[in-house]
Protein backbone atom coordinates (compact mmCIF):
# COMPACT_ATOMS: atom_id res chain seq x y z
CA UNK A 1 0.00 0.00 0.00
CA UNK A 2 1.18 3.53 -0.71
CA UNK A 3 0.61 6.51 1.55
CA UNK A 4 -0.84 8.52 -1.34
CA UNK A 5 -4.28 7.08 -0.60
CA UNK A 6 -4.14 7.93 3.10
CA UNK A 7 -3.63 11.65 2.65
CA UNK A 8 -5.22 12.88 -0.58
CA UNK A 9 -5.03 16.66 -0.63
CA UNK A 10 -7.40 18.29 -3.08
CA UNK A 11 -7.39 21.50 -5.05
CA UNK A 12 -10.69 22.82 -6.31
CA UNK A 13 -11.05 24.98 -9.41
CA UNK A 14 -14.27 26.54 -10.64
CA UNK A 15 -13.89 26.45 -14.44
CA UNK A 16 -17.22 28.03 -15.35
CA UNK A 17 -19.55 26.45 -12.86
CA UNK A 18 -22.80 28.12 -11.80
CA UNK A 19 -21.54 27.66 -8.19
CA UNK A 20 -23.99 24.83 -7.54
CA UNK A 21 -21.27 22.18 -7.66
CA UNK A 22 -18.76 24.43 -5.86
CA UNK A 23 -21.07 24.70 -2.88
CA UNK A 24 -21.42 20.91 -2.84
CA UNK A 25 -17.63 20.44 -3.01
CA UNK A 26 -17.18 22.69 0.01
CA UNK A 27 -20.15 21.05 1.75
CA UNK A 28 -18.20 17.78 1.66
CA UNK A 29 -15.62 19.44 3.95
CA UNK A 30 -18.23 20.62 6.47
CA UNK A 31 -19.23 18.70 9.65
CA UNK A 32 -22.07 16.84 7.89
CA UNK A 33 -19.73 14.91 5.58
CA UNK A 34 -16.30 15.73 7.09
CA UNK A 35 -14.00 14.30 4.43
CA UNK A 36 -11.00 15.12 6.66
CA UNK A 37 -11.88 11.74 8.25
CA UNK A 38 -10.09 10.26 5.22
CA UNK A 39 -7.21 12.73 5.46
CA UNK A 40 -8.64 14.89 2.68
CA UNK A 41 -7.65 18.55 2.98
CA UNK A 42 -8.57 21.39 0.68
CA UNK A 43 -5.33 23.10 -0.34
CA UNK A 44 -5.18 26.28 -2.35
CA UNK A 45 -1.89 25.26 -3.92
CA UNK A 46 -1.55 22.99 -6.98
CA UNK A 47 2.00 22.03 -5.89
CA UNK A 48 0.63 20.52 -2.67
CA UNK A 49 -2.43 18.82 -4.17
CA UNK A 50 -2.92 15.21 -5.23
CA UNK A 51 -6.49 15.40 -6.53
CA UNK A 52 -7.78 18.10 -8.87
CA UNK A 53 -11.53 18.73 -8.51
CA UNK A 54 -12.87 20.71 -11.45
CA UNK A 55 -16.40 22.06 -11.55
CA UNK A 56 -18.02 23.58 -14.63
CA UNK A 57 -17.25 23.30 -18.32
CA UNK A 58 -14.06 24.39 -20.01
CA UNK A 59 -14.29 27.49 -22.21
CA UNK A 60 -11.95 29.47 -24.46
CA UNK A 61 -10.85 31.73 -21.61
CA UNK A 62 -10.11 29.22 -18.86
CA UNK A 63 -8.70 26.25 -20.76
CA UNK A 64 -5.18 27.62 -20.27
CA UNK A 65 -5.81 28.05 -16.52
CA UNK A 66 -7.03 24.45 -16.17
CA UNK A 67 -3.95 23.22 -18.05
CA UNK A 68 -1.65 25.42 -15.94
CA UNK A 69 -3.02 24.09 -12.64
CA UNK A 70 -2.77 20.51 -13.90
CA UNK A 71 0.81 21.01 -15.07
CA UNK A 72 1.85 22.55 -11.75
CA UNK A 73 0.56 19.56 -9.79
CA UNK A 74 3.24 17.07 -8.77
CA UNK A 75 2.96 13.41 -9.83
CA UNK A 76 1.17 11.21 -8.84
CA UNK A 77 -2.04 13.17 -9.48
CA UNK A 78 -5.68 12.47 -10.27
CA UNK A 79 -8.36 14.61 -11.91
CA UNK A 80 -12.01 14.36 -10.89
CA UNK A 81 -14.67 16.09 -13.01
CA UNK A 82 -17.40 17.22 -10.58
CA UNK A 83 -20.85 17.78 -12.03
CA UNK A 84 -22.29 17.19 -15.48
CA UNK A 85 -20.84 20.44 -16.89
CA UNK A 86 -17.31 19.30 -16.00
CA UNK A 87 -18.09 15.85 -17.45
CA UNK A 88 -19.53 16.87 -20.81
CA UNK A 89 -20.41 20.56 -20.86
CA UNK A 90 -23.91 19.85 -19.54
CA UNK A 91 -26.66 22.32 -20.46
CA UNK A 92 -23.96 24.73 -21.64
CA UNK A 93 -22.48 22.27 -24.16
CA UNK A 94 -23.67 24.24 -27.21
CA UNK A 95 -22.80 27.72 -25.93
CA UNK A 96 -20.66 29.64 -28.42
CA UNK A 97 -17.66 29.88 -26.04
CA UNK A 98 -17.88 26.47 -24.37
CA UNK A 99 -15.39 23.86 -25.54
CA UNK A 100 -16.92 21.01 -23.53
CA UNK A 101 -16.02 18.88 -20.53
CA UNK A 102 -12.73 19.08 -18.65
CA UNK A 103 -11.41 16.11 -20.65
CA UNK A 104 -11.09 18.50 -23.60
CA UNK A 105 -8.21 20.20 -21.73
CA UNK A 106 -6.60 17.60 -19.45
CA UNK A 107 -6.87 13.82 -18.88
CA UNK A 108 -9.76 13.07 -16.50
CA UNK A 109 -9.62 9.97 -14.26
CA UNK A 110 -13.05 9.98 -12.61
CA UNK A 111 -16.36 11.46 -13.78
CA UNK A 112 -18.97 12.46 -11.16
CA UNK A 113 -22.10 13.63 -12.97
CA UNK A 114 -25.01 15.45 -11.35
CA UNK A 115 -26.65 18.86 -11.38
CA UNK A 116 -25.62 19.81 -8.86
CA UNK A 117 -23.33 16.90 -8.01
CA UNK A 118 -24.22 15.54 -4.54
CA UNK A 119 -21.56 15.55 -1.79
CA UNK A 120 -21.98 11.76 -1.54
CA UNK A 121 -21.18 11.48 -5.26
CA UNK A 122 -18.09 13.67 -4.82
CA UNK A 123 -16.86 11.52 -1.94
CA UNK A 124 -17.52 8.36 -3.99
CA UNK A 125 -15.62 9.84 -6.95
CA UNK A 126 -12.66 10.85 -4.77
CA UNK A 127 -12.55 7.37 -3.19
CA UNK A 128 -12.60 5.88 -6.70
CA UNK A 129 -9.85 8.35 -7.59
CA UNK A 130 -7.78 6.96 -4.71
CA UNK A 131 -7.56 3.65 -6.58
CA UNK A 132 -6.14 5.47 -9.60
CA UNK A 133 -3.80 7.44 -7.32
CA UNK A 134 -2.55 4.17 -5.80
CA UNK A 135 -1.79 2.74 -9.25
CA UNK A 136 0.00 5.90 -10.38
CA UNK A 137 1.95 6.07 -7.12
CA UNK A 138 3.12 2.46 -7.51
CA UNK A 139 4.08 3.10 -11.14
CA UNK A 140 6.11 6.15 -10.07
CA UNK A 141 7.91 4.17 -7.37
CA UNK A 142 8.72 1.38 -9.82
CA UNK A 143 10.02 3.98 -12.26
CA UNK A 144 12.20 5.54 -9.50
CA UNK A 145 13.63 2.14 -8.61
CA UNK A 146 14.33 1.38 -12.26
CA UNK A 147 16.08 4.71 -12.81
CA UNK B 1 32.37 17.44 27.59
CA UNK B 2 29.41 19.81 27.28
CA UNK B 3 29.82 19.79 23.49
CA UNK B 4 29.54 16.01 23.53
CA UNK B 5 26.45 16.39 25.71
CA UNK B 6 24.88 18.74 23.16
CA UNK B 7 25.66 16.32 20.32
CA UNK B 8 24.05 13.41 22.17
CA UNK B 9 21.11 15.66 23.07
CA UNK B 10 20.70 16.65 19.42
CA UNK B 11 20.70 13.00 18.34
CA UNK B 12 18.10 12.05 20.94
CA UNK B 13 16.02 15.13 20.05
CA UNK B 14 16.27 14.27 16.33
CA UNK B 15 14.65 10.89 17.06
CA UNK B 16 12.21 11.75 19.85
CA UNK B 17 10.95 15.19 18.77
CA UNK B 18 9.53 14.16 15.36
CA UNK B 19 7.63 11.28 17.03
CA UNK B 20 6.29 13.47 19.82
CA UNK B 21 5.66 16.43 17.49
CA UNK B 22 3.79 14.21 15.04
CA UNK B 23 1.49 12.93 17.78
CA UNK B 24 0.97 16.50 19.02
CA UNK B 25 0.05 17.63 15.49
CA UNK B 26 -2.37 14.69 15.16
CA UNK B 27 -3.92 15.55 18.51
CA UNK B 28 -4.21 19.18 17.40
CA UNK B 29 -6.15 18.19 14.27
CA UNK B 30 -8.35 15.80 16.21
CA UNK B 31 -9.21 18.38 18.90
CA UNK B 32 -9.71 21.08 16.26
CA UNK B 33 -12.15 18.82 14.40
CA UNK B 34 -14.06 18.07 17.62
CA UNK B 35 -14.27 21.80 18.39
CA UNK B 36 -15.86 22.27 14.95
CA UNK B 37 -18.32 19.39 15.44
CA UNK B 38 -16.43 17.04 13.10
CA UNK B 39 -14.97 13.58 13.64
CA UNK B 40 -11.58 14.53 12.29
CA UNK B 41 -8.71 12.54 10.82
CA UNK B 42 -6.90 9.62 12.52
CA UNK B 43 -4.30 10.51 15.15
CA UNK B 44 -1.47 9.48 12.82
CA UNK B 45 -2.72 11.64 9.92
CA UNK B 46 0.31 14.03 10.03
CA UNK B 47 2.56 10.95 9.71
CA UNK B 48 0.60 9.73 6.66
CA UNK B 49 0.83 13.23 5.16
CA UNK B 50 4.60 13.35 5.49
CA UNK B 51 5.06 9.81 4.17
CA UNK B 52 2.94 10.73 1.17
CA UNK B 53 4.96 13.90 0.55
CA UNK B 54 8.16 11.83 0.56
CA UNK B 55 6.60 9.53 -2.06
CA UNK B 56 5.78 12.42 -4.38
CA UNK B 57 7.81 13.18 -7.48
CA UNK B 58 10.73 15.62 -7.11
CA UNK B 59 9.84 19.03 -8.48
CA UNK B 60 11.62 22.23 -7.52
CA UNK B 61 12.08 25.64 -9.10
CA UNK B 62 15.76 25.64 -8.12
CA UNK B 63 18.26 23.42 -6.34
CA UNK B 64 19.03 25.81 -3.47
CA UNK B 65 15.54 25.82 -1.93
CA UNK B 66 15.85 22.24 -0.69
CA UNK B 67 19.31 22.93 0.73
CA UNK B 68 18.07 25.93 2.72
CA UNK B 69 15.20 23.86 4.11
CA UNK B 70 17.59 21.05 5.10
CA UNK B 71 19.71 23.65 6.93
CA UNK B 72 16.60 25.00 8.65
CA UNK B 73 15.69 21.49 9.81
CA UNK B 74 19.22 20.72 11.04
CA UNK B 75 19.42 23.96 13.04
CA UNK B 76 16.00 23.26 14.56
CA UNK B 77 17.29 19.88 15.73
CA UNK B 78 20.44 21.54 17.08
CA UNK B 79 18.41 24.18 18.95
CA UNK B 80 16.30 21.42 20.49
CA UNK B 81 19.40 19.41 21.34
CA UNK B 82 21.02 22.39 23.08
CA UNK B 83 17.92 23.09 25.17
CA UNK B 84 16.97 19.54 26.12
CA UNK B 85 20.54 18.52 26.96
CA UNK B 86 20.48 21.23 29.62
CA UNK B 87 22.49 23.69 27.54
CA UNK B 88 22.39 27.42 27.06
CA UNK B 89 18.85 28.78 26.57
CA UNK B 90 20.10 31.93 24.83
CA UNK B 91 22.08 29.82 22.34
CA UNK B 92 18.99 27.71 21.71
CA UNK B 93 17.03 30.93 20.98
CA UNK B 94 19.68 32.15 18.54
CA UNK B 95 19.98 28.81 16.74
CA UNK B 96 16.21 28.46 16.30
CA UNK B 97 16.14 32.03 14.93
CA UNK B 98 18.86 31.06 12.44
CA UNK B 99 16.67 28.12 11.42
CA UNK B 100 13.79 30.57 10.91
CA UNK B 101 16.01 32.75 8.71
CA UNK B 102 16.95 29.77 6.52
CA UNK B 103 13.23 29.08 6.11
CA UNK B 104 12.65 32.68 4.99
CA UNK B 105 15.62 32.65 2.60
CA UNK B 106 14.34 29.38 1.09
CA UNK B 107 11.04 31.07 0.25
CA UNK B 108 12.77 34.18 -1.18
CA UNK B 109 15.09 32.04 -3.31
CA UNK B 110 12.14 30.78 -5.37
CA UNK B 111 11.26 34.32 -6.57
CA UNK B 112 7.60 33.42 -6.60
CA UNK B 113 5.40 36.44 -5.79
CA UNK B 114 3.20 34.40 -3.43
CA UNK B 115 6.14 32.80 -1.64
CA UNK B 116 7.67 36.28 -1.30
CA UNK B 117 4.52 37.59 0.39
CA UNK B 118 4.76 34.62 2.76
CA UNK B 119 8.46 35.31 3.36
CA UNK B 120 7.74 39.02 4.01
CA UNK B 121 5.11 38.08 6.55
CA UNK B 122 7.37 35.49 8.17
CA UNK B 123 10.00 38.23 8.57
CA UNK B 124 7.39 40.43 10.26
CA UNK B 125 6.49 37.52 12.55
CA UNK B 126 10.14 37.11 13.53
CA UNK B 127 10.31 40.86 14.23
CA UNK B 128 7.14 40.59 16.32
CA UNK B 129 8.14 37.68 18.57
CA UNK B 130 11.91 38.07 18.81
CA UNK B 131 12.00 40.91 21.44
CA UNK B 132 9.80 38.91 23.80
CA UNK B 133 11.82 35.72 23.26
CA UNK B 134 15.04 37.60 24.11
CA UNK B 135 13.42 39.20 27.17
CA UNK B 136 12.34 35.68 28.17
CA UNK B 137 15.95 34.44 28.01
CA UNK B 138 17.27 37.45 29.94
CA UNK B 139 14.53 37.16 32.58
CA UNK B 140 15.30 33.46 32.91
CA UNK B 141 18.94 34.33 33.58
CA UNK B 142 17.97 36.87 36.26
CA UNK B 143 15.60 34.43 37.95
CA UNK B 144 17.72 31.26 37.72
CA UNK B 145 21.19 32.82 37.84
CA UNK B 146 22.26 30.91 34.74
CA UNK B 147 21.38 30.62 31.05
CA UNK B 148 21.68 26.83 31.25
CA UNK B 149 18.29 25.14 31.15
CA UNK B 150 19.67 22.42 33.46
CA UNK B 151 19.99 25.15 36.10
CA UNK B 152 16.27 24.86 36.92
CA UNK B 153 16.88 21.54 38.70
CA UNK B 154 18.93 23.36 41.36
CA UNK B 155 16.27 25.97 42.16
CA UNK B 156 14.21 26.16 45.37
CA UNK B 157 11.22 27.58 43.50
CA UNK B 158 10.25 27.55 39.80
CA UNK B 159 11.31 30.63 37.83
CA UNK B 160 7.66 31.39 37.08
CA UNK B 161 7.27 32.55 40.69
CA UNK B 162 9.47 35.59 40.00
CA UNK B 163 8.95 36.07 36.26
CA UNK B 164 5.26 35.19 35.87
CA UNK B 165 4.72 38.39 33.89
CA UNK B 166 7.35 37.26 31.37
CA UNK B 167 5.62 33.87 31.21
CA UNK B 168 2.32 35.56 30.27
CA UNK B 169 4.11 37.63 27.62
CA UNK B 170 5.76 34.49 26.27
CA UNK B 171 2.34 32.79 26.06
CA UNK B 172 1.18 35.69 23.87
CA UNK B 173 3.99 35.32 21.33
CA UNK B 174 3.79 31.52 21.55
CA UNK B 175 0.69 31.81 19.34
CA UNK B 176 2.90 33.39 16.67
CA UNK B 177 5.64 30.79 17.11
CA UNK B 178 3.21 27.86 16.90
CA UNK B 179 1.69 29.42 13.73
CA UNK B 180 -1.79 29.61 15.17
CA UNK B 181 -4.59 31.93 14.12
CA UNK B 182 -4.88 34.96 14.69
CA UNK B 183 -1.11 35.19 14.04
CA UNK B 184 -0.68 32.58 11.26
CA UNK B 185 0.13 35.31 8.73
CA UNK B 186 2.87 33.55 6.81
CA UNK B 187 1.66 29.96 6.74
CA UNK B 188 -1.91 29.11 7.55
CA UNK B 189 -2.99 25.50 7.81
CA UNK B 190 -6.38 26.47 6.39
CA UNK B 191 -6.57 27.04 2.63
CA UNK B 192 -9.51 29.42 2.78
CA UNK B 193 -7.50 32.17 4.50
CA UNK B 194 -4.19 31.90 2.70
CA UNK B 195 -2.70 33.44 -0.45
CA UNK B 196 -2.01 30.16 -2.31
CA UNK B 197 0.03 28.69 0.56
CA UNK B 198 2.07 31.54 1.96
CA UNK B 199 5.73 30.86 2.60
CA UNK B 200 5.54 27.22 1.43
CA UNK B 201 3.89 28.03 -1.92
CA UNK B 202 6.81 26.73 -4.00
CA UNK B 203 7.74 23.85 -1.71
CA UNK B 204 6.51 20.38 -2.57
CA UNK B 205 7.32 16.71 -2.05
CA UNK B 206 10.34 15.98 0.14
CA UNK B 207 11.02 19.67 0.81
CA UNK B 208 7.53 20.19 2.20
CA UNK B 209 7.91 17.00 4.24
CA UNK B 210 11.04 18.49 5.83
CA UNK B 211 9.12 21.69 6.60
CA UNK B 212 6.41 19.67 8.33
CA UNK B 213 8.96 17.72 10.40
CA UNK B 214 10.67 21.00 11.26
CA UNK B 215 7.38 22.41 12.57
CA UNK B 216 6.84 19.31 14.73
CA UNK B 217 10.31 19.68 16.26
CA UNK B 218 9.84 23.45 16.73
CA UNK B 219 6.60 22.81 18.62
CA UNK B 220 8.29 20.31 20.92
CA UNK B 221 11.07 22.82 21.62
CA UNK B 222 8.71 25.74 22.30
CA UNK B 223 6.55 23.64 24.61
CA UNK B 224 9.78 22.67 26.38
CA UNK B 225 10.41 26.36 26.98
CA UNK B 226 6.93 26.59 28.51
CA UNK B 227 7.64 23.64 30.80
CA UNK B 228 10.99 25.15 31.87
CA UNK B 229 9.15 27.88 33.79
CA UNK B 230 7.59 25.33 36.15
CA UNK B 231 10.48 22.99 36.99
CA UNK B 232 12.54 23.22 40.19
CA UNK B 233 14.59 20.85 42.39
CA UNK B 234 11.55 18.74 43.29
CA UNK B 235 11.19 15.87 40.74
CA UNK B 236 7.38 16.05 40.99
CA UNK B 237 7.62 19.46 39.29
CA UNK B 238 8.23 17.70 35.96
CA UNK B 239 4.70 16.28 36.18
CA UNK B 240 3.43 19.79 36.90
CA UNK B 241 5.38 21.12 33.90
CA UNK B 242 3.86 18.48 31.60
CA UNK B 243 0.37 19.33 32.90
CA UNK B 244 1.00 23.03 32.20
CA UNK B 245 2.30 22.19 28.70
CA UNK B 246 -0.88 20.18 27.97
CA UNK B 247 -3.03 23.05 29.22
CA UNK B 248 -1.11 25.65 27.19
CA UNK B 249 -1.32 23.50 24.03
CA UNK B 250 -5.09 23.12 24.50
CA UNK B 251 -5.38 26.88 25.04
CA UNK B 252 -3.45 27.51 21.79
CA UNK B 253 -5.80 25.18 19.87
CA UNK B 254 -8.79 26.98 21.38
CA UNK B 255 -7.34 30.37 20.37
CA UNK B 256 -6.63 29.00 16.87
CA UNK B 257 -10.26 28.00 16.45
CA UNK B 258 -11.85 31.12 17.89
CA UNK B 259 -9.96 34.07 16.46
CA UNK B 260 -9.78 35.34 12.89
CA UNK B 261 -6.46 36.31 11.39
CA UNK B 262 -5.30 39.86 12.17
CA UNK B 263 -3.40 42.29 9.93
CA UNK B 264 0.37 42.38 10.35
CA UNK B 265 0.24 45.88 11.87
CA UNK B 266 -1.94 44.59 14.71
CA UNK B 267 0.36 41.62 15.27
CA UNK B 268 3.56 43.66 15.33
CA UNK B 269 2.26 46.44 17.60
CA UNK B 270 0.50 44.12 20.03
CA UNK B 271 3.51 41.79 20.27
CA UNK B 272 5.87 44.71 20.94
CA UNK B 273 3.51 46.26 23.50
CA UNK B 274 3.26 42.90 25.26
CA UNK B 275 7.05 42.49 25.07
CA UNK B 276 7.53 45.92 26.68
CA UNK B 277 4.88 45.56 29.39
CA UNK B 278 5.54 41.91 30.25
CA UNK B 279 9.22 41.58 29.45
CA UNK B 280 10.83 44.93 30.06
CA UNK B 281 8.80 45.79 33.18
CA UNK B 282 9.44 42.40 34.76
CA UNK B 283 13.17 42.62 34.08
CA UNK B 284 13.26 46.19 35.45
CA UNK B 285 11.48 45.04 38.63
CA UNK B 286 13.98 42.18 39.06
CA UNK B 287 16.92 44.50 38.42
CA UNK B 288 15.96 47.44 40.64
CA UNK B 289 13.76 46.03 43.43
Amino acid sequence: MTFATKSPWVIHYDASSCNGCDIEVLAALCPGYDVERFGIINTGNPKHADIFLVTGSVNERNIEVVKEIYNQMVEPKVVVACGICACSGGIFHDCYNVIGGVDQAIPVDVYAPGCAVRPEAIIDAVVQGLGVLEEKSKALQAQKKGA
Amino acid sequence: MSLLFVLIGTLVFAIAAPVLGCLLAGLDRKITARMQGRVGPPLLQPYYDVRKLIEKDRVSVNSTEGTYITCALVFTLLAGGIFYSGGNLLMSVFVITLSGLFFIVAAYSTRSPYAEIGANRETLQVMAYEPMVLFMAVAFYMAAGTFDSAGVFALDAPVVSSIWLVFLGFLFILTIKLRKSPFDLSYSHHAHQELVKGITTEMSGKTLAKVEIMHWCENVLFLGWVGMFFVWANPVSIVLAIAVIALVYFLEIWIDNNFARVKWQAMLSSAWIVAFVAGFVNIAVLAYL
